[in-house]
């Protein structure tokens, strides 16, 4: 009797409680459902509401603009390196401090401005490009920033204060071990890659959840954006490649702080270890870098040619076969350690298999500016200078996976022409095309035309006059990080050349810069959709509220905004009183649950301060490894303490 | 059967690059069958590759020229409805053939040029042991006989012809055997051992350096190859076996005292004297080298004079210190170097 007193209870409880519940729908709608949406969704206003933000938003902004700085400071010492190497015998620049340079250069640039921007432009605009409110595990996407920023900070800090790595991007072993690199340069290096791990890999979990659960109703896979799709293979290859380097930078520090002899040969340790783990890591690294850059070419190939992209499922497998082949071909970055020879063979025709996808997706490109008829706006002029400069790049790539060719010019200056080719004209040039893309949808307001087409005549010329004399320099015999290099062996031009096209690439960084500084308050403001673009991130307001969209959108084929004239039918019935989003199936997205989203937390912040303090005393003794835990678990505790789990009513979805 | 390769890169780097020197340190070479080999190899690909990027240029100049011509209407297309190009369809797969078979045929010209490489050095009648150090290189020249070995640094003299084979190791951290005129890179990988085999085809002087980032001075550490007659190797050899002099002159004298007795001694060795260490270069015929410091200057008297002096501001970070010679001691020591030819 008394239990079904209780029952009878309950439920009259939860009827007034579903009576309370407010939701979208056609009685709530316009500006009374925008305003109910924003006080739900508003973050605290003030400092601490700024640093507790776990809108994906106010994230991928923080990460994009401080990935630019990153890129700003890496350049700089670019020029540094440009202004040494001009002239034959320089010595301007001590060894010592050259060495720390390029070193610097290639650790900020690939870990703290290639790899952050990608995640940074995804983060803010995957959520909106697929009709969502927010990202799957908001907070966890904070954390990531944080872990990114106190990464990039403790690696700048250590330069400033003379104690910067200098054992080159890439650390190899015996160099970077305790007997040949002793104070703390190799160990900030190390442990500056364990901060971007940790960040790279909570990003690309935030990222796959989204991408898999979070998509419009209606968006099937086959549906999906190309750049979703990219950034879905992106983030796959981060969890498989970021365990090698997680591993072997482990080793690295271990070897260094506790006296294991993981690299030490003469302990029965093993120097080609490193090379192993570090390119199992590394040569994925390049495609996570590239692939993003591919999504965002399919992006402003398909707006400015007015049609969707030439053979979709092509391009779609062509990005996962990629993705799979980049764990396959690791070994070509060894050609020369001495390996069993005929082993090689193998990693020549991996690495050669890449170029049929990448040539795929060139053709799928080309076949759309073909059938459309483009419209030559900046972000369309950097997609036509990513094809010119990229496949430059590829072909050089394909020239260098032979190893007879590759043992000369391993290591040379060719390399290096070939990876900024690849890096630059394949993932920069993208980059500012898309930035300037997405520019009205993050600010409001458009970016100046005319100082666009002049920085993009301005890098790609300059590019081409930094990059294409170090194919020479290599050839005639100059090897990477050298500071300085002897007269009289042909390498005075190509090098000057080569610096004085770094100052017109920086230059046209700083107008990059200016523009988008300029236009932030004198730029036209952006119509809703300033590109006649097809996909959902245009289908709301520029810049976008905090809950995205008032309702729903769902998606009935590839090009929604272009196959619906008028308003985007919509799907309702979300809360409106509580932060709430709508998952969907992974394969036909057709509607699965409503996920609560967590509200706005300083916890990521503590725990990211927790796992920082942790990581850089780590540095300097190994019990920082079993005291410095106990903070990180606090908070990590406090982070996910059960809520109290109310029995909400049944959702009804209309 | 002189294939001449690479003359057709040497015009277009002489055009391009815009300068003429000698070929000292560069992959332009036709000093070695293997470099020969290189540049038929780097040619090959170079014409496919140019070809295929051709290709891609006057697909894309044809799309944007082709979006002038009248009848394409600028008009979005309904995603749903959108019938791809059937001309497209055909392009792709022949574009995908194309690339396939593209890199097939260079796959298999640079699989057969490696195997070809390979059988060239198979005999080798000449065997060196080079060890890698930071930033120099430590020369053996073995022989079954072992009052014929000998130990030199920096300067690897061969014989035209001749297939010599290298034995590559490192005392430190891992460096890169690189004469580019001569082969492709080897490593030399502390704990392992690797090898190389060079057959120099053309007397000359050719000049190598490190080709993996060891360090400090990675950009300092160069070798010099001298490629002789046979019989002007054997003599060379001959001379090697030699051991160093005692000098006569005074000055030479206190410097052969000072060099052998003294700090000098607890590094370097010379031949015919109780300096025996290996730590550093042996000085037996020092002054008959062409470099001091692994390449960083040629030898001379002034620069003698100023490498001992101060190694440290010539070549900063090096392993040899700056031990604060006072004048006369400089002069001695500079003296008796000089007579170590």
């Amino acid at each position: 009797m008394n239990e079904m007193t209780r029952v009878r209870k309950e439920d009259e409880r939860l009827a007034r409680e579903r009576r309370k519940i407010v939701r979208d729908g056609p009685k709530l709608t316009g500006a009374e459902l925008d305003a109910r949406l924003e006080r739900t969704w508003r973050r605290p206003p003030g400092i601490l509401g700024w640093l507790a933000t776990v809108d994906h938003k106010e994230i991928g902004r923080r990460y994009i603009v401080t990935a630019l700085l990153f890129l700003a400071a890496g350049g700089v010492l670019a020029l540094l390196m440009r202004i040494q190497l001009a002239r034959p015998d320089s010595n301007l620049i001590s060894a010592q401090r050259y060495n720390e340079l390029f070193t610097m250069h290639g650790s900020t640039m690939m870990f703290l401005f290639a790899v952050p921007v990608m995640e940074g432009v995804a983060v803010y605009i995957i959520p909106l490009m697929l009709g969502t409110r927010s990202t799957a595990f908001p907070r966890l996407n904070a954390f990531s920033y944080y872990m990114y920023l106190f990464g990039g900070l403790l690696l700048w800090a250590a330069f400033m204060l003379n104690i910067g790595p200098d054992v080159g991007w890439f650390a190899y072993t015996p160099l970077s071990g305790p007997q040949f690199s002793p104070g703390k340069r190799a160990d900030i290096w190390a442990q500056m890659i364990t901060f971007t791990e940790v960040s790279a890999l909570a990003a690309a979990v935030v990222l796959i959840c989204t991408i898999l659960k979070a998509r419009a109703p209606g968006m099937t896979l086959a549906r999906m954006p190309l750049f979703a799709w990219a950034m879905l293979v992106q983030a796959v290859m981060i969890i498989f490649a970021m365990p090698a380097i997680a591993l072997c930078s482990g080793m690295l520090i271990s070897d260094r702080l506790i006296g294991t002899n993981f690299y030490n040969a003469s302990e029965h340790g093993d120097a080609l270890l490193w090379q192993h783990l570090f390119w199992f890591f590394g040569h994925p690294e390049v495609y996570i870098i590239f692939l993003p850059a591919t999504g965002f070419v399919s992006v402003i190939t398909e707006t400015f040619c007015r049609r969707p992209i030439f053979a979709y499922p092509v391009v779609v497998l062509a990005l996962v076969s990629t993705g799979i082949l980049a764990f396959g071909l690791w070994v070509h970055h060894m050609f020369a350690t001495g390996l069993p020879r005929v082993g090689y063979g193998f990693y020549t025709a991996a690495s050669m298999t890449v170029a049929i996808p990448t040539g795929l997706q060139i053709f799928c490109w080309l076949a759309t500016m073909w059938e459309g008829r483009p419209r030559f706006d900046v972000p369309m002029l950097y997609v036509v200078g990513f094809i010119v400069t990229f496949v430059i790049g590829g072909l050089t790539g394909v020239i260098i996976a032979s190893v007879p060719l590759d043992l000369q010019l391993h290591d040379t200056y060719f390399i290096v022409a070939h990876f900024h080719y690849v890096l630059i004209g394949g993932a920069v040039f993208p980059l500012l095309g898309i930035l300037t893309y997405w520019y009205p949808k993050i600010t409001g307001r458009m970016m100046s035309e005319t100082l666009g087409k002049i920085g993009f005549w301005l890098i790609f010329l300059g590019f081409q006059l930094t990059f294409f004399p170090m194919h020479f320099s290599g050839l005639l015999g100059m090897p990477r990080r050298v500071y300085t290099y002897p007269a009289g062996l042909g390498l005075e031009l190509p090098n000057l050349l080569s610096s004085i096209g770094a100052f017109i690439v920086a230059a046209a960084v700083a107008l990059f810069v200016v523009n988008g500084l300029m236009s932030l308050y004198r730029g036209a403001l952006a119509p809703p959709n300033p590109w006649g673009a097809a996909s959902l991130e245009w289908a709301t307001a520029s810049p976008p509220p905090p809950y995205n969209f008032p309702h729903v959108p769902i998606v009935e084929s590839r090009s929604p905004l272009w196959d619906h004239d008028g308003e985007l039918p919509v799907v309702t019935g979300l809360r409106v009183d509580e932060k709430e989003t709508l998952l969907t199936t992974v394969v036909a997205a057709t509607p699965d649950m409503r996920e609560p989203v967590p509200y706005p937390s300083l916890w990521p912040l503590i725990a990211s301060v927790a796992t920082a303090i942790f990581f850089i005393s780590s540095i300097f003794s190994p019990w920082a490894v079993p005291v410095g835990v106990i903070p990180c678990a606090i908070a990590l505790i406090a982070w996910f303490w059960p809520k109290e789990l109310k029995r909400n009513p049944e959702p009804v979805i209309t | 059967m002189r294939i001449r390769a690479g003359a057709p890169i040497l015009a277009v780097s002489v055009l391009l690059g815009g300068c003429t020197y000698q070929h000292y340190q560069s992959t332009f070479s036709d000093a070695a069958v293997e470099v020969r080999q290189f540049n038929i190899l780097f040619v090959i690909f170079l014409v496919i590759c140019t070809i295929m990027y051709v290709l891609v240029l006057a697909f894309l100049v044809a799309g944007i020229v082709r979006r002038r011509r009248a009848g394409i209407a600028n008009v979005i297309e309904d995603g749903r409805h959108h019938q791809s190009d059937p001309l497209m369809r055909t392009g792709l797969v022949v574009w995908g053939a194309l690339v396939g078979t593209g890199l097939i045929g260079l796959a298999i010209a640079s699989f057969s040029a490696d195997r070809s490489m390979a059988s060239a050095a198979s005999r080798p009648r000449l065997s060196i042991t080079l060890t890698a150090n930071q930033w120099w290189w430590d020369i053996t020249y073995n022989s079954a006989d072992s009052s014929k070995t000998i130990r030199t640094a920096n300067e690897l003299h061969l014989p035209v012809g001749v297939p010599v084979r290298i034995l590559l190791n490192s005392n430190d951290v891992i460096h890169s055997f690189w004469v580019p005129s001569l082969a492709g890179k080897q490593d030399l990988i502390p704990g392992r051992q690797n090898d190389i085999t060079l057959v120099p085809q053309k007397v000359g002087v050719y000049r190598g350096q490190c080709a993996e980032y060891c360090g400090a001075q990675h950009a300092k550490m160069a070798l010099v190859v001298d490629v002789d007659s046979y019989g002007d190797f054997l003599g060379w050899w001959e001379h090697q076996l030699q051991p160093a002099p005692t000098p006569a002159a005074p000055l030479a004298k206190m410097g052969y005292t000072y060099v052998t007795a003294g700090p000098c001694s607890a590094c370097h060795a010379v031949s015919g004297t109780p300096a025996s260490a290996i730590v550093g270069p042996d000085l037996t015929h020092f002054a008959s080298r062409r470099s001091i410091a692994a390449g960083v200057m040629p030898m001379s008297e002034g620069n003698l004079y100023g490498w001992v002096a101060d190694p440290q501001s010539l070549k900063p970070g090096n392993h040899m210190p700056t031990i604060g010679l006072e004048p006369d001691q400089l002069h001695a020591v500079v003296a008796y170097l000089e007579t170590l030819k």
